[in-house]
C-alpha cells in the first residue's frame, strides 16, 4: 500500500504550485486545478479504507500496516526518529473524514471565495493545511506527528488571517498560534519527557502493550505522580489546545473571523479533533498505566462541554453558536474516550467517542457551509439580520434542519447514534456523569434550534435586496454533507473501530435510547415555543435569569481574565519595569547619571561616552557577582 | 625548527594567503581599483574554503601550541560559509561611491578577524588563545566604525573598541591568576594541575567573563544594541553570527577541557546566566522599533539558547551547538540579508518601514518570514531541529527545570517574531517600500540562506555527521 504517499505529496505539490505560481495563474485555474487534486486524494483515500478494511483483518483483529517507515534521523545508541505511514483503523477513518470535508470545501470556496483578492492564495493554503492535517494522522511516532502539528498550526495561522485587511481576522489568527502554541508547550515537554524514559517514540512500542519500556517512568515521581503520567498529562495539554478544551478555549470563538469554509474545514472537521486523535492515538498507554490521567481527561472533557453549551445559548453571531457547539461536542468526544476501558464492551466509549468524531465531522461541516450560505445571502453574521429565510434559501433551510437534527441527536440520524453510544459508556461509568451528559444534550438541542428557527422562522427582516438560494457549487457539498449526516449513523462502527482492533456490537439500551430521543424534542419544542414567531418571551425568560445570562453572554468573561493577566501580571508587572530600566537607566537620559558621566563626556566629545562607562560599570559589576557566586555557592 | 609543520596549517595558510593576494592586488592596482576585485576575491575565498571542507586527523603543532581535532574543520567550515554570505551581501555595498576606494581593506579587515578566529578555535594554550581573540577584536573595532563619518558608526566602533579592551584586561587578569596558581598556559597542563581551589575560582571567574562579552550574554550584553544599531548592517552580520559562532565553540571546548574540574561551578553560573540571557533579551526585544536592535536583542535570546549546549557538557551537546550554530548561522544571515538590501535601496531600518512589505516586495519579504519562523524554532523549519537537540541535550543532563524556562521563553519570542511576519503580510502601508530589484550577489545569498533553511533540518545526515566526531575535544 505505498500509494499511500501519494496521499500525502499531492496536496504538497499542490501547494508548491500553486504558491509558486501565485497571480501568474487565473484565479479559477488555480481553483480547479486545487479542486482536482483534492478530488484525487479523496478517491485514493477512499480506496485505501476499502482496501484497508477488506484486507487487514487477521484473526478477527484489525493489524496496524506500516507500508512506508525509514529512520530518518539516529538521535542516540537506541533513540531515533523515523518518518513513515501507520494504517489502523482510526487513521485510515481520519484519512477518509478529511479528504472528504476538505474536497467539499475546495468545491463550496470555488463559489463562496469568488471574487476575493488573493483566491489564488487561498486555495494554496487549503491545499498546505490539508496536507498537514494528513500527515498529523499518518504518523508512525509522536516526534512526526509533533512536526505535523505544528504545520497544521502555521497552516491554520495564515487561513485564519486570511482577511488580512480586517484588523480582527489578523488578531485572532494570532491569538489562536500563540494559544494553541502555548498548549504545545506542554505537548513538547510531555513528548521529552516519555522519549528520554522509555528511549522510543514509535506509536508502535508505545502501545504494543510491553509494560517494561514503562518501567522507569511509572518508578518515578516527582511531586506525587508518576513521571509517566506528568508525561502523559503533559501531552493531553497539548491536546487540550488543540481541541480548545477548557480554558484553552479561547481561541476557538474568535478563530470564526477567518472566512466560513476555513471554519468549516478548521474547526468542525479536522484540526480541532486532533487532541482528541492524539489521546485515542496513545489509549493504550493512557488506559493501561495512567487512568487517573484518563479520568482527568473525561472530567475536563464534561466541564467544557456543558461551559460551551451554556455560553452557545446566548450568542447572537451565528458562527460563534457553532464555535461553542463545536467546543461542547469535543467535550464530549473527550468525555467518550475518557470513560472508556480497553476492550470489548469494556471500550464502548473508545469507539463511541470515534464514532461521534466521525459523525460530528459530517454534520458540523455541515453546519458551518450552511450557516456560510446564509451570511452569503445576507451579508452579516447577527441573527437580528436573519429570519424568515426559509422562503428564499429551500435547499440551504433543508440542509440545514438536517444537520440541526443530527446534532441534536434525533432517530434516526447520525447524531443520535454517535451521541448514544457515549450516554451509554457515562452510564456505565458514573450515572452521575451520564445525566450530566444528557442534561447537555438537551442544551444542544435547544441552542441549535434557537439557531435554527432565528434564521430560518420568527419575524422576517426588510432585506434591501430579496436573498437568493447559493449557486450550485455551494449547495451541492452541503447536499453531499447532508446525505452523510442523515445516514452515517447506520454504519456498523464498531466493526471497524474499536479500542483493541476486535469487532463488536453493542447491545442497544431501549431505555437510554428512548430517553435521549424525548430530551432532544424537549430542547427543540422549548425553542420553538420562544423562537418560532417572534414574542417577548425570550426577552423575559434572559431578564429573569439576568446575572447567569448577563455571565454567559459574556462568556463568563474567560478572556477578559486572560487579558487581565496579560495586561497587568505580565506586561505591568514585569515589561513595565523592564522598559524603565531600558529608558531610564540603559538610555542614560536621567539627569542625575549625567552627573556621574560628566567628565568623560568633556574629554572625548561627540561620542555618548557616558553609555559605555557605566556599560563598563555593569560589567564589572557582573564580573564580581560572578566570582562572589563560584565561590560562595 | 620544522617548517613542514606549517603546511599542516593549511586552512590558516590558504586564508593567509588569500588576504595577502588580496593585499598586494589592492595596494598596486590604481585609483578606482581593480575593476575584478570583488569577484576574485569571492573566488580565493570559494577556493579557500573548498579546499578545507575535509576533516583529517587530529595533530598538534608547535609542542601543543596549535591542537587540531577534526570537528574543528566542521566549525571552521561553517564560519567560512557564513562569511561568504556576509561578502556577498556587502558586495553591493562595497561598490557605492564612497566605498569603492576602500573595499579592499573591508577584505583585509574581515579576512583578518576570521583568522584570529581561527587560532581561538584550535589553540592548545592561553598564550595562543590570546593572540587569536585581539586578532579578532581589533580588526573587528575597525569594521564596526567602517562608514567613519557616519556619527552613529563612529561611536559604535569607539563603543565596541572600549568595551572589549575592558572585557580582555578582566580576561587576562583572570588568566595570571590561573598561570599563577597552576604554573603552565597549555590547555592540557592547567587541567592534570587544577584542583578548584579558590584562587582559580577567581581567576575563571574573570576569564569566563571575557568570552561572555564575545557571546554578548546578559548582563555582559549592554554593547550590543549599540554596536548593532551603529555599525554598517554587513558588519552587524558578521558580528551576530561569526564572531558568535566562535566564541561558543571556545567557550564549550575551553570550559569543558582546561576547566572540566569546576563543572558543578560553572554549571550554577551558567545556569543563572542563560535564564538572565534569554528572558531580558526576550523582554527587551519586544519593545524595539529599529530592526537592527530588535535583531540586537534576538541574537542575546538566541545566544543564551546556545549556552543549553555548553552547560550540559557531554558529545551531545558539543553536537547540537555546532548544529545549532549552523542553523543559526542561516536564520540570521536570511534576515540580514533582507534588512541589508533594504538599507541600501530605501535608507530604511524601522521596523514600521517594513509594513505591507509583502505587497511591494513578496520573495524578500517571504525569505525573511521563513528566517524569522526558523528562529523562532517552529517546525519543520531548521530552527526547530536545533533548538530540539539542544534542548534535550541540557535535559538528558538533568536540567528540567531550565529546559522549562526556555521553552516558555520560545512562546515570547515568537511573539516578538511573529509581531514583524504580521507587519510585513498583514498590514498595509500608505508609503511602502519600492520595489527593489535586488544584485545578483545578494540573491545568490538569499538563496542559499533559504534553502539551508527549509532542508539542512530535513536532511538528516548532517546532525549524523556532526555527532560522529561530537567530543573531538
Amino acid at each position: 500500500m505505498q500509494y499511500t504517499l501519494l496521499i500525502l505529496l499531492l496536496p504538497l505539490l499542490s501547494f508548491v504550485v500553486l504558491g509558486l505560481m501565485d497571480t501568474k495563474w487565473k484565479a479559477r485555474v488555480a481553483g480547479s486545478v486545487g479542486t482536482l487534486v483534492l478530488s484525487v486524494v479523496a478517491a485514493l483515500s477512499y480506496y485505501t479504507a476499502w482496501a484497508y478494511f477488506s484486507t487487514a483483518n487477521v484473526g478477527g483483529i484489525y493489524q496496524k500496516i506500516v507500508p512506508l517507515q525509514t529512520v530518518w534521523m539516529q538521535f542516540s545508541g537506541q533513540l531515533h526518529i523515523d518518518l513513515g505511514i501507520l494504517l489502523d483503523p482510526i487513521s485510515v477513518m481520519m484519512l477518509v473524514v478529511i479528504s472528504t470535508v476538505s474536497l467539499m470545501v475546495h468545491i463550496y470556496s470555488l463559489a463562496y471565495m469568488k471574487g476575493e483578492k488573493g483566491f489564488e492564495r487561498y486555495y494554496a493554503f487549503l491545499s498546505l493545511f490539508t496536507f498537514s492535517m494528513l500527515g498529523l494522522v499518518v504518523a508512525t511516532n509522536i516526534f512526526q506527528m509533533y512536526i505535523f502539528w505544528e504545520l497544521v498550526g502555521v497552516s491554520s495561522y495564515l487561513l485564519i488571517g486570511f482577511y488580512y485587511t480586517k484588523p480582527e481576522a489578523v488578531a485572532a489568527s494570532k491569538k489562536a498560534f500563540i494559544v494553541t502554541r502555548f498548549a504545545d508547550l506542554g505537548f513538547l515537554i510531555g513528548i521529552l519527557i516519555l522519549s528520554f524514559y522509555t528511549q522510543t517514540f514509535d506509536f508502535g512500542v508505545l502501545n504494543s502493550g510491553n509494560a517494561g519500556i514503562f518501567a522507569s517512568a511509572s518508578g518515578v515521581t516527582f511531586m506525587g505522580a508518576s513521571v509517566l503520567s506528568w508525561a502523559m498529562a503533559l501531552i493531553f495539554i497539548g491536546g487540550a489546545g488543540k481541541s480548545a478544551m477548557f480554558p484553552l478555549h479561547i481561541w476557538l470563538p474568535d478563530a470564526m473571523e477567518g472566512p466560513t469554509p476555513v471554519s468549516a474545514l478548521i474547526h468542525a472537521a479536522t484540526m480541532v479533533v486532533a487532541g482528541v486523535y492524539l489521546v485515542a492515538r496513545l489509549f493504550p498507554v493512557y488506559v493501561t498505566y495512567t487512568p487517573d490521567v484518563l479520568h482527568g481527561i473525561a472530567y475536563v472533557g464534561a466541564f467544557t462541554s456543558l461551559f460551551a453549551a451554556v455560553i452557545a445559548c446566548t450568542q447572537t453571531d451565528i458562527k460563534r453558536v457553532l464555535a461553542f457547539s463545536t467546543i461542547s461536542q469535543i467535550g464530549y468526544m473527550m468525555v467518550g474516550l475518557g470513560v472508556s476501558g480497553y476492550g470489548g464492551h469494556e471500550g464502548t466509549g473508545y469507539m463511541a467517542s470515534m464514532f461521534h468524531l466521525f459523525t460530528h465531522a459530517m454534520f458540523k461541516a455541515l453546519l458551518f457551509l450552511g450557516a456560510g450560505s446564509v451570511i452569503h445571502a445576507v451579508h452579516s453574521n447577527e441573527m437580528q439580520k436573519m429570519g424568515g429565510l426559509r422562503k428564499y434559501m429551500p435547499v440551504t433551510h433543508l440542509v440545514f434542519l438536517i444537520g440541526c437534527l443530527a446534532i441534536a441527536g434525533i432517530f434516526p440520524l447520525s447524531g443520535f447514534f454517535s451521541k448514544d453510544e457515549i450516554l451509554a459508556a457515562t452510564y456505565m461509568y458514573s450515572t452521575g456523569l451520564g445525566i450530566g451528559m444528557s442534561f447537555i444534550a438537551g442544551l444542544t438541542a435547544f441552542y441549535m434550534f434557537r439557531l435554527y428557527f432565528n434564521i430560518f422562522w420568527g419575524k422576517e427582516n426588510s432585506y434591501e435586496h430579496s436573498p437568493h438560494e447559493s449557486p450550485l457549487a455551494m449547495t451541492i457539498p452541503l447536499v453531499v454533507l447532508a446525505f452523510f449526516s442523515f445516514f452515517g449513523g447506520l454504519i456498523p462502527f464498531g466493526k471497524f473501530v474499536t479500542s483493541d482492533g476486535a469487532a463488536y456490537t453493542g447491545e442497544t439500551n431501549y431505555v437510554l435510547a428512548i430517553v435521549s430521543v424525548l430530551i432532544g424534542i424537549t430542547g427543540i419544542l422549548l425553542a420553538a415555543a420562544m423562537y418560532r414567531k417572534k414574542t417577548m418571551l425570550p426577552d423575559r425568560v434572559s431578564q429573569s435569569l439576568g446575572f447567569i445570562y448577563q455571565l454567559a453572554r459574556n462568556k463568563f468573561y474567560v478572556d477578559e481574565l486572560y487579558l487581565f493577566i496579560t495586561k497587568n501580571v505580565f506586561f505591568k508587572g514585569m515589561a513595565s519595569p523592564v522598559s524603565w530600566y531600558d529608558r531610564h537607566v540603559v538610555n542614560g537620559s536621567v539627569n542625575g547619571l549625567a552627573v556621574v558621566t560628566q567628565w568623560v563626556s568633556v574629554k572625548i566629545k561627540g561620542i555618548q561616552t557616558g553609555k559605555v562607562q557605566q556599560y563598563a560599570w555593569v560589567f564589572l559589576l557582573g564580573t564580581l557577582l560572578m566570582a562572589f557566586l563560584i565561590l560562595f555557592l | 625548527m620544522n617548517y613542514s609543520a606549517f603546511l599542516q596549517l593549511h586552512n590558516e595558510m590558504t586564508l593567509l594567503a588569500v588576504i595577502v593576494i588580496l593585499l598586494v592586488i589592492d595596494v598596486f592596482s590604481s585609483e578606482k581599483g581593480y575593476r575584478f576585485f570583488q569577484t576574485l576575491a569571492l573566488i580565493l575565498f570559494s577556493i579557500h574554503t573548498l579546499l578545507n571542507c575535509v576533516p583529517g586527523e587530529p595533530f598538534e603543532v608547535a609542542g601543543g601550541m596549535y591542537m587540531y581535532y577534526p570537528i574543528h574543520t566542521y566549525i571552521k567550515t561553517i564560519l567560512n560559509v557564513g562569511t561568504l554570505i556576509v561578502l556577498l551581501q556587502a558586495h553591493r555595498w562595497l561598490n557605492t561611491e564612497e566605498n569603492i576606494i576602500r573595499r579592499g581593506e573591508f577584505y583585509f579587515l574581515t579576512l583578518s578577524t576570521l583568522f584570529g578566529m581561527y587560532l581561538m578555535i584550535s589553540a592548545g594554550h592561553f598564550l595562543m588563545f590570546f593572540i587569536g581573540i585581539e586578532t579578532a577584536a581589533l580588526p573587528m573595532a575597525t569594521l564596526v566604525a567602517f562608514n567613519k563619518f557616519n556619527n552613529k558608526s563612529a561611536e559604535a566602533g569607539a563603543k565596541y573598541i572600549l568595551s572589549s579592551v575592558f572585557a580582555s584586561g578582566l580576561s587576562l587578569f583572570g588568566l595570571s591568576l590561573v598561570y599563577g596558581a597552576t604554573g603552565s598556559l597549555y590547555f592540557d597542563d592547567i587541567a592534570k594541575i587544577m584542583t578548584a581551589s579558590q584562587i582559580e575560582l577567581i581567576g575563571f571567574a574573570f576569564f569566563a567573563v571575557g568570552l561572555f562579552f564575545k557571546i554578548s550574554l546578559v548582563p555582559f550584553h549592554l554593547w550590543t544594541p549599540d554596536v548593532y544599531e551603529g555599525a554598517p548592517t554587513s558588519i552587524t552580520a558578521y558580528l551576530s553570527v561569526i564572531s558568535k559562532g566562535t566564541a561558543v565553540f571556545v567557550v564549550f571546548t575551553i570550559f569543558v577541557k582546561v576547566f572540566g574540574v569546576m563543572i558543578a561551578q560553572w554549571q550554577i553560573l551558567l545556569y543563572i546566566i542563560i535564564v538572565l540571557s534569554i528572558t531580558v533579551a526576550n523582554l527587551f526585544a519586544i519593545r524595539q522599533q529599529n530592526i537592527k536592535r530588535f535583531l540586537a536583542f534576538s541574537s542575546i535570546s538566541q545566544a543564551g539558547y546556545i549556552m543549553l549546549g555548553v552547560i550540559s557538557g557531554t558529545a551531545l551537546g558539543m553536537s547540537s551547538l555546532v548544529y545549532y550554530v549552523l542553523v543559526y548561522m542561516f536564520s540570521n544571515l536570511a534576515v540580514f540579508g533582507v534588512v541589508t538590501i533594504i538599507e541600501n535601496h530605501a535608507d530604511k531600518t524601522s521596523i514600521r518601514d517594513y509594513t505591507g512589505l509583502y505587497y511591494t516586495n513578496p520573495k524578500l519579504s517571504i525569505v525573511m518570514a521563513l528566517a524569522l519562523f526558523s528562529l523562532a524554532g517552529i517546525p519543520p523549519f531548521s530552527g526547530f531541529f536545533s533548538k530540539y537537540f539542544i534542548f534535550s541535550a541540557a535535559f538528558k543532563e538533568g536540567f528540567y527545570v531550565l529546559v522549562f524556562i526556555a521553552l516558555a521563553n520560545t512562546v515570547v519570542s515568537l511573539y516578538f517574531y511573529l509581531k514583524v511576519v504580521k507587519i510585513m503580510f498583514f498590514n498595509q502601508s500608505e508609503n511602502p517600500i519600492e520595489r527593489i530589484s535586488t544584485d545578483i550577489p545578494s540573491k545568490i545569498s538569499l538563496i542559499i540562506c533559504t534553502l539551508a533553511i527549509v532542508f539542512v533540518g530535513l536532511v538528516s545526515s548532517i546532525f549524523e555527521q556532526i555527532s560522529v566526531l561530537g567530543f573531538g575535544i
